[in-house]
């Protein structure tokens, strides 16, 4: 049923004629003992070759988040694809503690495909979960992905993000006159980028819809900063603000009632909230340093931003009713674009230690400990975005000179990287679960 | 005696003709103020006459030269920011007077002044930090006689860089404010 949402949704898509920057993903770091798991090749009932290799996808999302290695097909000694044919022995001897089995089927002349997939405890020789999910062909891989997030939360008890979303931004340069600035939607592992917006004038920020249906962004398309919403099914989209100044950082609350936002408009960038409903603005900071980067609690009643009050940025905490912000960091020369891990407790940042050392990473700042964990080792490393299920953190970095994207697990153990095949990108938003 | 005042008076014009100098800027005027001085002076000998067209050239120079160099000043339109500084460096000052100036004398006239900041940091933070080296040398036009109403000021962060490349260098190009 989900899966058969998703594709009225795909198909409404925005086709364009130029070509999104395609990311190809990269595992760079992963656990030191990872799970072992079989996923057997899923057998296939058609006759024309499948566009993709579902086993193969779910594979692959078990190993980028880096907990999981997955046994190479041709070393297994067996390949069931029902219940009935699994020897638990066979996968004893090669020291696998999970196995997933499938197949694929199809009514001759349907579009439609039933995907039957079985995962199982090979130590306790039982099958955990058992499911067939139906879909169009060409949602081979949302299926995959589906099967990934049941994997995933049967070992780990988390929910799954594989069937997640990322926006970010690229940047193509072509001359010194001419660079395109796209915002772009992708797979959370790069796959199936397309363009949503196009300019060339420069694009900031884009942010996701609590229900995912629309985005939030700045375009200088008029030569001035301003804030636009836009459905991603239909590419309609309005012009939100029009106030003189600085109108960047849109970002909806969690319960999608209003949009926080940083205006300049009073002299100096203070952090705003605009009701969705009544369009009504009420100020949350006021002060005449720049107040930036805003960001919910998850209950929607606070806001977190940035402030330089003091003279180097530093993240504070204010209610949404406004009142006196609370600091937050202390013990850094930079802590700039905090947001809460899902727990509210654990802040993620960008953080530059010293004036001396010169460096930004991102880091997590837990604010009942006070314990910071830096978890990533280039140097210029910003806006972070947190995985819906609190697991990975998407970010934008240069590695030789180029806008990559990398993303890294909250205790940093496991790293894997988005880079783009032409031109940078940069500022990702990982989106809300979808499914 | 004769001599002496002869001289006292011979300074007195060479002074109102200096002031005519400052006051006026038309090379027409200029002319006539040295006639004036010529035939004023009529009487004294050659030499003295020579003397005073000699000053009357060198302040010409000098005039010109001063035209020049707020010529310059005008067309100097890129203002560069030290690292996590919004105020504009103190060399550039006089630049910036004549260019607050030249708006005061032009009230039509309309600039945009566009602020920007190396890649270092975050962008939204970096966007700021454009826009208060763009206030910051605004505020300094307005002091110089130009009105806000003449002004608009856009903060393009770190989006625009002038230089790529992760040097100091580079970074240094890009911390600026442009008039355009």
């Amino acid at each position: 049923m989900r899966i058969l949402r998703h594709i009225f949704m795909l198909g409404m898509l925005l086709s364009s004629v130029a070509r999104a920057a395609e990311l190809n993903i990269e595992i760079t770091q992963g656990v030191d003992n990872p799970i072992p798991i079989a996923v057997v090749p899923f057998s296939w009932g058609g006759t024309s070759a499948l566009s993709e290799d579902v086993g193969g996808i779910v594979s692959a999302d078990l190993q980028q988040v880096g907990e999981f290695r997955a046994l190479p097909p041709g070393n297994m000694l067996s390949m069931p694809d029902e219940a009935s044919e699994v020897f638990f022995r066979d996968w004893r001897i090669l020291a696998q503690d999970y196995l997933l089995i499938g197949k694929i089927s199809h009514s001759p002349g349907s579009q439609m495909v039933q995907v039957q997939y079985e995962f199982f405890d090979v130590a306790r020789e039982q099958k955990l979960v058992g499911e067939v999910l139906t879909g169009n062909i060409t949602q081979l891989r949302d299926i995959a992905h589906e099967i990934s997030n049941v994997v995933y939360e049967q070992v780990t008890g988390t929910r799954g993000a594989f069937s997640t979303e990322i926006l970010y931004v690229s940047a193509q340069f072509v001359s010194p006159e001419l660079t395109y600035y796209r915002i772009e939607k992708a797979d959370y592992d790069g796959h199936r980028s397309q363009i949503l917006v196009e300019s060339q004038e420069p694009l900031m920020s884009p942010t996701w819809s609590p229900d995912g249906r629309q985005i939030a962004y700045m375009s200088f398309e008029t030569n001035l900063p301003r804030i636009y919403i836009q459905e991603i099914a239909t590419g309609q989209r309005r012009q939100i603000t029009d106030y003189s100044g600085i109108n960047s950082s849109p970002v909806w609350s969690p319960d999608g009632t209003k949009l926080a936002m940083v205006l300049s408009k009073d002299g100096s960038p203070d952090i705003y909230v605009m009701d969705l409903m009544t369009n009504q603005l009420t100020r949350l900071t006021d002060h005449p340093r720049a107040e930036t980067e805003p960001s919910w609690t998850a209950d929607s009643r606070s806001v977190l931003f940035t402030s330089d009050r003091t003279g180097q940025p530093q993240i504070y905490q204010v209610s949404v009713n406004g009142g006196f912000p609370e600091r937050l960091t202390f013990d850094c020369f930079y802590c700039a674009k905090g947001r809460f891990l899902p727990d509210g407790k654990n802040l993620v940042h960008v953080r530059r230690d010293t004036r001396e050392d010169n460096s930004y990473s991102i880091a997590i700042f837990n604010i009942e400990t006070q314990r910071v964990i830096t978890l990533t080792d280039t140097s210029l490393d910003e806006s972070p975005s947190v995985a819906p299920n609190g697991s990975m953190i998407m970010f934008a970095t240069k590695v030789n000179g180029r806008g990559i994207l990398d993303a890294v697990s909250i205790d940093g153990r496991v790293k894997f990287r988005l880079p783009s095949a032409q031109g940078d990108v940069r500022e990702p938003s990982w989106s809300p679960f979808l499914n | 005696m004769g001599t002496h005042s002869m001289n006292i008076f011979k300074t007195t014009i060479l002074a109102l003709s200096i002031m005519g100098l400052a006051a006026c800027s038309s090379t027409g005027d200029e002319d006539m103020a040295a006639s004036t001085a010529a035939t004023d002076t009529s009487g004294i000998d050659a030499t003295t006459a020579a003397a005073q067209r000699a000053e009357a050239e060198r302040l010409a120079r000098e005039r010109e030269a001063q035209q020049r160099m707020e010529a310059a000043a005008l067309n100097t339109t890129v203002f560069y920011f030290d690292f996590d500084v919004s105020e504009f460096m103190a060399s550039d000052r006089d630049v910036l007077a004549i260019h607050g100036r030249n708006l005061a004398a032009n009230s039509s006239r309309r600039i945009r002044l566009e602020g920007h900041a190396d890649e270092r940091g975050t962008r939204e933070y970096n966007l700021a930090l454009g826009e208060r080296r763009a206030n910051s040398i605004r505020d300094y036009l307005v002091v110089n006689g130009a009105s806000l109403s003449q002004i608009e000021t856009v903060s393009y962060g770190e989006e625009r860089p002038a230089a790529t490349g992760q040097t100091e260098a580079a970074y240094r190009l890009n911390r600026r404010v442009e008039i355009k």
